[in-house]
């Protein structure tokens, strides 16, 4: 019996990329290679404007799954693929309706001859296919405006390939093909939302992370890499920078009156992932804020906070409300996780009524008592970088134990 | 020694007993504690729950820890019931459950509400039809296990499930403690809404079990207390067995996997090795059985003087159900297949593991035979 043995994938977006394109095939080629690393027989085929993978035996469940978080895929579809070969041609079609549940059901055949020198034209191949598969099942109509199945045949000149349904990518661009930014990441649940969105527009990102022990847990930082770990779905690796901050927010505290001091921890997160960003050769940052929900977060706020970089700072909640980033947490599995009811660095040491306009050369002013751009410097130095990726394990998975 | 009690409880596996000494000697602390203790032993329920949900394939939020099958079908059935009891009064269950889901039912009957009971034909199962017939406005709950524990019958929960996909206001609750490991149940396919496991029946231990909540669906929490598993289920979490738990459910997973077919022909073999005794009258059924569970009857003669002679020769069966076996009454299943009381009450029950073999089949057979011959003997 004639199985699936191919899964063909469509780019979408990507086709129109003009030079950049072939980077760009490339680059999904790739990520596609890391994503399905644990399929060892798999073997990926690339064309003009397609990928393949032959499935050379795999189950195609768990491919499809791992596909579906891939970014720069518009859709892909399980493929039978055959000669070109009119008989072989309709016997693969038929195959490949059988496969499914199709009873009951209606459908149609969609035929392309992109293979000019294929002597059967394209109507003659939806005349010819459809009745075949109409003379050789039972309990399946004909619908040519909303069929349920949609055979399509696209005859290439390397071969003919059937497929009945498609299945949506992720979308986007390939991660990667944009550069790269650095995500500054709480633990909330806003700013894995931002990573998600960043990387789907093709960046590559790094995660940064302020940890002010012994005002945040280890259960904080812990949390933060369970957060990466869902991201790195969408892009295999992803470095995380744990920042000790604890130095720069007791000296805020000190120094900075109260009404001033989120504005200014929010400053020198900023300088720091800023260098970080230089060091580590990126070009942008990346933040979960989005317009008017908390006192940093006024659009006064953010140009205060802003001030201290010409930096690019990507802001992909800027226009959502909340229950929006909720939904898109929840798709990517985050949310349970941003929940989880630990002290991050941006909870403790909450002002009692911060400024809601704050201005920037009063922060400025008030930062300018103390040396901060070396207690900057020793966080970048004592920055410790971990390495994340899906089987990312720290001490204490206890693996032997499950 | 031949064990073949494995629905009464399993022997846990090593590997199994290591984690629960390991977490119990090294990480003894409180999941709620703060300290770095507290941490580990919060880590290691997280990690558990993860686990667990990956294999049953749902979420790590709709995983509720419990002490096991009686806590988590009673959760079940009154945390529905005091939940919904505005709604409605009316739940469907079967003549063939467990007593841990069929007594919670008496009770919440003396409490007004109104409980039917599905009958099964003479093959051990309940029609579509049926319960069907049975769906009324106020009904608020369905609740019917997957496999049977005295003959193995296989419920048809999927079909249920796609039943009741047209009544959004009941809640369709699966008691599976006798399928974990041996009959796949798919829990998202089969629309199910809470489902019951129970750790010592796939070589876990006791003091720990499983209810799956499907998110999105609320009830009234048995326990009140400390708010822990998602406030649903308060007390101390019993970390070493739930950690135990989950080693034992990804081997017994792997074991399906491996030993499946290995399974079946055993039971295939006990099946027609049994019917080849004169004396003996098969109950399980054929079809749709589980492929660990055979029950017969001995013609009348005392199943308990059978049980204890098998014993004499390091054979371990069960009369019934383990935990109605104390109480000398005929199967409940049985009766309610229709069987006389005779057949009913000289009912034997062969419960296998993956681990049981082709080649402990004659031998035990053999003394079977020989007790057999002896209970005549002293019965005439």
């Amino acid at each position: 019996m004639m199985k699936y043995d191919h899964i063909l994938i469509r780019f979408g977006e990507m086709s129109t990329k003009g030079k950049n394109r072939k980077r760009f095939v490339y680059r999904l080629k790739r990520n596609i290679e890391k994503k399905l690393r644990d399929f060892k027989k798999i073997e990926i085929e690339q064309t003009r404007d397609r990928l393949y993978i032959r499935l050379n035996g795999e189950s195609h469940e768990n491919i499809i799954e791992q596909l579906k978080h891939v970014f720069g895929i518009q859709s892909f579809s399980l493929a039978m693929r055959t000669e070109n070969d009119l008989e072989k041609i309709k016997e693969t079609a038929l195959a490949a309706i059988k496969e499914l549940p199709y009873e009951g059901k209606t459908f149609k055949v969609t035929a392309k001859r992109a293979y000019k020198q294929f002597p059967v034209g394209s109507n003659e191949l939806n005349y010819e296919i459809g009745s075949y598969i109409l003379r050789n099942t039972e309990n399946l109509t004909v619908n040519v405006h909303e069929p349920d199945i949609d055979v399509r045949v696209e005859v290439r000149q390397g071969g003919t390939d059937i497929t009945c349904k498609d299945i949506p990518g992720a979308g986007g661009l390939p991660v990667g093909t944009s550069g790269k930014a650095m995500l500054m990441l709480s633990g909330g649940i806003d700013s894995p939302v931002a990573g998600y969105l960043a990387m789907k527009r093709g960046l590559e990102i790094e995660a940064v992370h302020f940890f002010s022990p012994p005002f945040t847990s280890e259960r904080a930082k812990q949390k933060v890499i369970d957060l990466v770990k869902k991201l790195t779905e969408y892009s295999g690796k992803i470095k995380l920078h744990i920042v000790p901050f604890t130095e720069i927010q007791q000296t805020i505290q000190k120094q900075v009156p109260d009404g001033y001091s989120l504005i200014s921890t929010r400053r020198m997160m900023l300088r720091i992932t800023d260098a970080l960003r230089k060091k580590h050769n990126g070009l942008a940052i990346v933040t979960g804020e989005s317009l008017g929900q908390v006192a940093s977060q006024t659009l006064e706020s953010m140009a205060t906070i802003n001030d201290v970089t010409t930096t690019p700072i990507l802001r992909p909640l800027v226009a959502m409300d909340k229950t929006e980033i909720i939904e898109i947490a929840k798709k990517i599995d985050t949310f349970d996780i941003s929940v989880r009811p630990y002290e991050d660095c941006c909870t403790i040491f909450t002002p009692s009524a911060p400024k809601t306009r704050p201005k920037k050369e009063k922060a400025a002013h008030y930062e300018s008592f103390v040396d901060f751009e070396s207690l900057i410097n020793e966080a970048v130095n004592k920055t410790e970088t971990l390495i994340i990726d899906k089987n990312y394990k720290n001490i204490e998975e206890f693996e032997e134990l499950f | 020694m031949i064990y073949l009690d494995n629905s009464a409880t399993t022997k846990p596996f090593p590997e199994v007993i290591d984690s629960f000494v390991t977490v119990a000697t090294k990480y003894f602390g409180n999941p709620s504690s703060l300290h770095e203790l507290g941490r580990q032993a919060e880590r290691l329920l997280q990690q558990s729950r993860e686990q667990i949900a990956r294999l049953l394939h749902v979420k790590p939020n709709e995983i509720i820890f419990t002490s096991g099958g009686t806590e988590a079908n009673n959760m079940a059935i009154k945390g529905i019931a005091l939940q919904y009891k505005n709604r409605g009064k009316h739940i469907i269950t079967t003549a063939i459950e467990h007593p841990s889901v069929s007594e919670p039912c008496k009770q919440l009957e003396e409490l007004g509400f109104d409980v039917s009971y599905l009958p099964v034909n003479e093959k051990g199962f309940i029609t579509i039809d049926d319960l069907m017939k049975t769906i009324r406005d106020d009904t608020i709950l369905v609740s019917v296990m997957h496999v049977n524990n005295e003959v193995g019958s296989i419920q048809p929960i999927k079909e249920i499930g796609q039943l009741l996909k047209n009544y959004p206001k009941i809640v369709f609750h699966v008691d599976n403690v006798q399928g974990v490991s041996k009959v796949p149940l798919h829990l998202y396919e089969g629309r199910v809404d809470l489902c019951t496991m129970s750790a010592h029946k796939f070589h876990g231990l006791r003091g720990a079990g499983i209810l799956y909540i499907r998110e999105g669906i609320k009830l009234s929490p048995l326990l009140a207390g400390g708010e822990q598993e998602m406030k649903v289920r308060s007390g101390t979490e019993n970390v070493a067995a739930i950690v135990a738990m989950t080693k034992a459910l990804r081997m017994s997973l792997e074991m399906y996997e491996e030993k499946i077919h290995h399974l079946m022909k055993v039971k295939e073999a006990w099946i027609e090795q049994l019917s080849a005794i004169p004396d003996i009258q098969l109950n399980t059924p054929i079809d749709h059985s589980a492929p660990h569970i055979i029950n017969f009857s001995l013609n009348g003669l005392k199943s308990e003087v059978f049980v204890h002679e098998l014993a004499k020769h390091n054979i371990f069966v069960s009369t019934t159900s383990a935990c109605s076996s104390k109480k000398k009454a005929p199967s409940k299943t049985l009766i309610a297949m229709g069987a006389e009381p005779k057949r009913a009450e000289s009912a034997v029950r062969i419960s296998l593991s993956f681990k049981n073999t082709i080649e402990e089949i004659p031998i035990a057979i053999d003394v079977m035979k020989n007790a057999i011959k002896k209970l005549q003997e002293v019965t005439r």
